[in-house]
């Protein structure tokens, strides 16, 4: 059930993280969900797109970029929805290095996470009932 | 052809270079006194006249020249010769104050081509090879120089200039180059570009490549001479004093040869001027021998090296010249510690980053800062900010143990620094915007 994010390599000047996106929306491709980590001095930008070969293909041709499985899971409308996924993660002993969330107007919200485990991730949150989303479900927004 | 361009003179006795030199240098002198204002004024304050000069032994009566004085004579101040006589001019980057301008009868260029044309044979070029010339043509002396150089071996010569890497390496592949001439860190640039296009170090024709015009290392060499799959050679010169070829490597790749029979090299310490013994560790100084439009004598090259007299196994007597081991003025004092760029360098190749980077120099509340911006591999990236600035801390505690201050350093994506295609700029010290 992984789903396969971008992360690219950016420097933190202006006008590098627009080069970035505007390479991806000219060639046609959608963004399903994106954010950004930084420092000081970069910023990684991470993206789940709807054709990952053909981002990875377009940005890789004068960025950094590396292809890194990740795990999503529907936010449903009861209150604590993420509290309860990070509890089984954290009671399994995995890792979250981070997450991000992400709003589509036909799939509600949805929450992104980067684990050490992915495998790992999948079968304890499967176990507990925690229905997992699947690439074709995000690229079919 | 075979080893040597110019056997008889590249592998003269001591006794009969010194004989041409002292022919030579009473000349030179006698020229300078009469045609170059100038340096004759410099003459006359110290009290030297040219008959002083029997032999290069008088050399160091002599009063020096600095960069300083090339600026103050710019641009007709050392012109040695009527303008009328001049065919070429060259000219240094400027990147620090006004430009230095230096003037070429044909004579001139013949003995300039010709000392490239020694370094050419010396790198193993014959008529039958194709040198790609990747130096800058114009102002610059580097592409018009190796040029010359090439066309007197009788090479067939490729006068690409620098940039545009996509042609290089079409002409490269397509025409065969077996030689390639440029900075060196245009050299490592094309090797980059080569692997990122899925060449293999053997599908060039190349076998050597001659590269010059700005500081590099034995490590840089090795980077080279893998991604290129060449033996790396070495050559020095400055506009000044001509161009590139007034030394160069033999295949032992231990030291530069001096065209001693157009170049007497001295080796002074750079606070007392005292001319220091074979051996020792001090600034470079130059004077021509037999130049026409732009004589200089005992010009000061600011380069820190060491002259040998060894005797070299590829057969030439000429003196050797180390590389230099930094420019005084490149020299930085941060924190009260002298730090050299070369320094930077080796350790980024030994942790695995390519020797492209930008230092920065600051003061902030009175204290030096140090920047160093490096970029970051393909093969290094992570998607955790934390990986990335672990690579950061790791990578300036490795400084701080070579350099013995501590550097603030920046990952950036690859390519972001601007690649040299003339002479890199590598540092940039704010602390003189300040004072
Ligand atoms: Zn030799």
């Amino acid at each position: 059930m992984a789903i396969r994010q971008l992360s690219v390599f950016i420097e933190n000047k202006k006008g590098k993280l627009s080069d970035a996106v505007k390479t991806i929306s000219e060639a046609g491709i959608n963004m399903r969900a994106m954010s950004i980590g930084d420092s000081d001095d970069f910023g990684i930008l991470r993206l789940i797109v709807s054709d990952t070969a053909k981002a990875y293909s377009l940005l890789s041709e004068d960025m950094i970029v590396k292809v890194t499985d990740v795990i999503a899971v529907k936010m449903s409308d009861k209150e604590g929805a993420l509290y309860t996924v990070l509890r089984v993660l954290e009671k399994a002993d995995i890792n979250v290095e981070y997450t991000y969330a992400f709003t589509a107007r036909e799939l509600g919200a949805y929450v992104v996470f980067r684990v050490n485990d992915v495998e790992a991730a999948e079968k304890a949150l499967s176990d507990k009932g925690i229905v997992l989303m699947t690439e074709d479900e995000i690229r079919s927004i | 052809m075979g080893k040597y361009y110019q056997e008889e003179i590249e592998t003269a006795s001591r006794e009969e270079i010194l004989k041409i030199q002292n022919e030579k240098i009473v000349k030179q002198v006698k020229h300078v006194y009469e045609n170059v204002p100038y340096y004759r004024n410099l003459m006359d304050e110290k009290g030297v006249k040219p008959e002083d000069i029997k032999s290069v032994d008088d050399i160091k009566k002599l009063p020096f020249l600095s960069k300083a004085d090339l600026r103050d004579a710019y641009p007709y101040g050392l012109l040695g010769t009527d303008l009328k006589n001049c065919v070429r001019i060259h000219s240094t980057s400027g990147t620090t104050g006004r430009r230095v301008v230096a003037f070429y009868t044909q004579h001139d260029v013949d003995l300039w081509e010709e000392c490239c044309a020694r370094a050419i044979v010396a790198a193993g070029g014959t008529k039958d090879d194709v040198i790609q010339v990747a130096y800058g043509y114009g102002l610059f002396t580097g592409g018009f120089g190796v040029h010359g150089g090439s066309q007197k071996v009788g090479c067939l010569t490729l006068p690409m200039s620098s940039g545009n890497t996509e042609r290089q390496i079409q002409f490269m592949m397509d025409l065969g180059s077996t030689i390639l001439c440029c900075t060196p860190s245009y050299a490592a640039f094309i090797g980059e570009s080569l692997a990122e296009k899925g060449y293999k170090p053997t599908d060039n024709k190349l076998k050597a490549g001659i590269f010059g015009a700005e500081p590099w290392t034995e490590e840089m060499r090795r980077e080279i001479e893998k991604s290129l799959g060449i033996k790396a050679y070495d050559i020095y010169g400055l506009t000044e004093s001509s161009g590139p070829g007034v030394a160069y490597e033999c295949e032992e790749q231990k030291g530069m040869h001096i065209n001693e029979d157009h170049f007497y090299a001295e080796i002074i310490d750079p606070d007392t001027g005292e001319t220091l013994p074979e051996g020792s560790k001090g600034e470079l100084v130059f004077t021509s021998l037999d130049k026409e439009a732009f004589p200089l004598l005992r010009y000061r090259t600011k380069d820190i090296c060491v002259l040998t007299r060894e005797k070299c196994a590829c057969g030439r007597t000429h003196i050797k010249m180390c590389k230099p081991m930094g420019r005084s003025d490149d020299m930085m004092i941060i924190r009260g510690v002298n730090v050299f760029p070369s320094q930077i360098e080796t350790v980024l190749i030994k942790e695995g980053y390519t020797p492209n980077y930008l230092i920065e120099v600051d003061r902030v509340k009175n204290t030096d800062t140090l920047d160093i911006s490096v970029e970051l591999q393909p093969g290094q990236f992570s998607d955790k900010v934390s990986d990335i600035q672990a690579k950061e801390k790791a990578l300036e505690g490795a400084m701080r143990t070579m350099l013995g201050i501590g550097p603030k350093i920046h990952l950036v994506p690859p390519k972001s620094i601007a690649r040299s295609e003339g002479k890199a700029v590598r540092v940039i010290d704010k602390r003189k915007l300040h004072d």
